[in-house]
């Protein structure tokens, strides 16, 4: 029997999902934010794929990280254009200094 | 066989190890380019752990859309929003502590529950390629949610045109 199993496909997924917590909360730049959703969202898709293969999920957890990445694609490409919207009228991707809705 | 099973172990230990390597350079790299730039280790790196998952759809959409789309367009976006002759400013760490902290918080929860969590490992079939399954999936359950998602997809590449646009084209 292989020593790899589903703890180390999901131990790894955490390791990865914490990572892109920190970046995503540790940094001021909007694009390293969006790296840091990038990175938790390929760590949920990674849990989702050893579900499929070791689980009780088969093509079913493979589907959900089918739409995982088209959604995250998706979310990029909106979220990279209203990026550069905001540097257009700020010149600057400080999301601290994105503050003109606050009361 | 035993060999190939240390092979696939050996596979995985340098595919672990070059995704979390590139994590961590993503989280923590001073420069925004570079930043992209170990972000694309991950994602290789996650193809790798499709392709071991015998998910070799998954690893081939993964190239694709990640390594060919997503990085490039934020390569694009980096290099239009960023002074890149000031790139070790470029990237300033707001809260740098408080981000290690919740993340190393994270990473302690996740792993303590994880770790001794009674997973049900059902054990893993051999390696066959699952793409015609996933196609059948894919007509069979998600019928709905891929017409859904080409709507959504028009939706987002008409709405992403309209918000970068430049401002004084919308007056």
């Amino acid at each position: 029997m292989s020593g790899i199993g589903l703890h180390h496909f999901v131990l790894l997924s955490a390791v990865l999902f914490s990572l892109g917590m920190a970046c995503a909360i540790a940094r001021r730049n909007a694009v390293a934010i969006l790296i840091g959703i990038e990175l938790m969202l390929n760590a949920a898709a990674l849990n989702l794929a050893a579900f499929s293969r070791y689980g009780a999920l088969r093509a079913e957890g493979q589907l959900f990280v089918l739409f995982v990445i088209v959604l995250a694609a998706a979310e990029a490409v909106v979220g990279l254009a209203l990026i550069l919207a905001i540097h257009r009228r700020l010149r600057s991707v400080d999301v601290n200094r994105a503050d003109s809705l606050k009361g | 066989m035993k060999y190939g099973f240390n092979l696939a172990d050996g596979v995985f230990w340098f595919l672990a190890a070059a995704a979390a390597g590139g994590g961590l350079g993503a989280a923590l790299s001073r420069n925004i380019v570079r930043a992209v730039f170990f972000l694309l280790l991950t994602f290789a790196a996650m193809a790798g752990l499709y392709g071991l998952l015998s998910a070799d759809f998954l690893a081939a959409v993964q190239l694709l859309v990640y390594v060919g789309g997503v990085l490039v367009l934020m390569l694009f976006a980096v290099m239009l929003t960023s002074q890149i002759d000031t790139a070790h400013k470029s990237n300033p760490a707001g809260s740098r502590w408080l981000g290690i902290a919740s993340g190393a918080a994270m990473l302690v929860v996740l792993w303590t529950v994880l770790a001794r969590a009674p997973l049900l490992d059902a054990g893993a079939p051999g390696y066959a390629p699952t793409t015609a399954e996933l196609g059948h999936a894919l007509v069979e359950i998600g019928f709905l949610p891929l017409l859904a998602t080409g709507f959504l997809l028009c939706a987002v590449v008409v709405g992403s045109v309209v918000i970068a646009r430049r401002a004084r084209d919308a007056e």
